[in-house]
């Protein structure tokens, strides 16, 4: 246990010791920045004419800002997490440190969810900058904090099992630019798989719409804990930090 | 404190390390030798656990590299070719997070910090983040984590390799000042550092053991007795080389007399004990008797250059046979 820790604290220290860590911040805390924005702009424009018209059904903050919001930044991590587990292990790799590793008295599970939890722990401070933002909705509004928290937890779900993938990817390579190119394919296929699967109901169809990794986000957007949804990611996260290790193993026999 | 029977490694289309077998005892430095490509790096990697042998076993300390590789690596420390540092990070810190890894803890790990901080001659450096150090500060780093844990065993690939001589030196001689403490194993494909550095020498070429032996006795034994160097000049006139072979020849415990180069009235001549016999004395004298002046005398011991090629070069043949078998099997198959 401890030994995670100690590889979690130094992958954390060398995001934040060079600047990708805080150009991540920056970009992620304005894309956001501008969703939530424009989204509490329309929601705005809606109110005041729905009360101009004299309709009587009550606007909700929940559904019709947090939840879009909450797709959104789904969407806007599938571009980030590449960023984040790319150098996970192919800096190692490259600069040679995989060796002393590989080489003290550690499990290789232990680096790898060390490393793994570095990545989640950086996302999750992407996340608070949302957070940031959804707390003026407490402050001059009074949303369900219930769906939102689970909204989150969908989130981080999420985010794990494609930092699981993209961990594995960036261990099966020395080049960062390949591990998070690869990754970055791998998100957007995960989340455009399901498209064509619109207008059909055959038995790949639904193959394909599981497998997407955006469809399970929508139970979780509605403030819903699905346990299919949750399973799956949970199942992802697990393949992923799984085939790392047998990558890691292999790194031994290939070499 | 090393044991290896037999280790082989076989990549996908080479034989890296082919049956080596040799023991080190402890506190021992021992260096590893051998041309690039020899299987240097593949055995020492197979020794720290890092990468699995194809056959053969390798045990630490008493512990098999295969069954108990952990209380292998808690005993190892090693520095591969490039130090494995990560550039980001403050030399203290650097070391901090080695010793952790380690399995070191609390005021023991800070206590192991500062020593190798000493130790190594870095502590003024200890603020300075490594991707700012120069090279030769780089491999002392890489040298103060391989120590940080106290292991029985170092392994060093390469240690001097990329400094400057003076560098070069400094890291001589911090190895020789650790080999009290630990039992060292240093590969390189420079001759003369094994020479200063190691006690003994294991040879390898083409991933098989060619020879094991101290350095000394390696000099020696590829000549067979002692070998000296004799200049003989003649006061008067000119010097009849035969003459002086002969008479050479005369001297009790000659085995054999080269003449080496002969310019007027000098000649040079390299002389030949038999085993164990000590013929400088006799030789100064049969010249001296004879009317000659000596001019000088002094051993030529066989560089550790010369042995080198001497074995490596025996087995070029031998080993080019096989690799020829080896494409006929694979051609056959």
């Amino acid at each position: 246990m401890s030994n995670i820790l100690i590889i979690c604290r130094k992958e954390l220290k060398s995001y934040f010791a060079s600047p990708v860590a805080y150009l991540l911040l920056a970009m992620f805390a304005l894309i956001f920045g501008f969703f939530f924005w424009s989204s509490l702009q329309a929601f705005v424009y809606y109110g005041i004419q729905s009360q101009m018209r004299g309709q009587s059904f009550p606007m909700n903050l929940n559904e019709q800002l947090i939840r879009p919001l909450l797709s959104n930044v789904s969407v806007i991590g599938l571009f980030f997490i590449p960023m984040i587990s790319m150098r996970l292990f192919a800096e190692e790799k490259r600069t040679g440190t995989i060796e002393l590793l590989a080489t003290s008295p550690i499990r290789d599970i232990e680096v790898i969810i060390g490393k793994w939890l570095a990545a989640m722990a950086l996302y999750s401070c992407l996340l608070v900058f949302t957070a940031l933002n959804f707390a003026f909705l407490f402050r001059y509004g009074n949303p369900d904090w219930k769906p939102l928290a689970i909204g989150y937890l969908g989130l981080l779900l999420q985010a794990g099992g494609l930092l699981a993938v993209g961990t594995f990817i960036s261990s099966l390579t020395k080049n960062q630019i390949i591990a998070g190119a690869a990754t970055f394919g791998v998100c957007l296929l995960l989340w455009v798989i399901e498209w064509p699967t619109s207008f059909e109901t055959a038995t790949w169809a639904r193959v394909l719409s599981y497998l997407s990794v955006v469809t399970h986000f929508e139970s979780f957007g509605k403030g819903v804990l699905d346990t299919k949804d949750a399973i799956y990611y949970v199942t992802l996260i697990f393949f992923g930090l799984f085939l790392t290790s047998r990558s890691m193993e292999s790194l031994r026999w290939r070499s | 404190m090393i044991t290896v029977k037999g280790l082989t490694k076989r990549y996908a289309h080479n034989l890296a390390v082919d049956g080596i077998s040799f023991e080190v005892p402890k506190g021992q430095i021992v260096g590893f030798l051998g041309p690039n490509g020899a299987g240097k790096t593949t055995t020492m990697r197979i020794l720290t656990c890092f990468l699995p042998p194809t056959a053969g076993s390798a045990t630490v300390a008493g512990f098999d590299v295969l069954e108990q590789p952990m209380e292998v690596k808690k005993r190892i420390g090693y520095l591969p070719e490039t130090p494995p540092l990560y550039p980001e990070m403050e030399v203290d810190e650097y070391l901090t997070f080695v010793g952790k890894l380690k399995g070191l803890r609390g005021a023991e790990l800070r206590q192991r910090v500062e020593y190798v901080l000493e130790r190594c001659a870095v502590a003024d450096m200890r603020k300075r983040l490594i991707s700012k150090l120069s090279k030769g500060y780089r491999q002392r780093v890489g040298l103060a984590q391989a120590i940080i844990h106290n292991p029985d065993v170092l392994i060093l690939d390469e240690p001097t390799a990329g400094l400057d001589p003076k560098q070069i030196n400094e890291t001589r001689d911090l190895i020789r000042a650790l080999a009290g403490d630990h039992t060292i194993i240093l590969s390189t494909h420079i001759l003369p550092e094994v020479e200063q550095t190691c006690d003994h020498v294991i040879i390898i070429n083409k991933g098989k053991l060619v020879a094991i032996d101290t350095v000394h006795n390696l000099q020696n034994r590829a000549r067979g007795g002692e070998s000296v160097l004799v200049e003989v000049a003649s006061a008067d006139g000119d010097l009849d080389q035969a003459t002086v072979q002969r008479r050479l020849e005369q001297v009790v415990g000659v085995s054999r007399v080269v003449p080496k180069q002969s310019q007027g009235t000098r000649a040079v001549f390299e002389v030949e004990s038999l085993k164990e016999r000590s013929i400088r004395a006799d030789v100064a004298r049969a010249v001296v008797q004879s009317g000659w002046d000596l001019n000088e005398l002094r051993s030529a011991a066989m560089s550790l250059e010369e042995v080198f090629l001497q074995l490596t070069g025996a087995e070029g043949p031998e080993a080019k046979e096989k690799a020829e078998e080896l494409v006929a099997e694979g051609a056959t198959k």
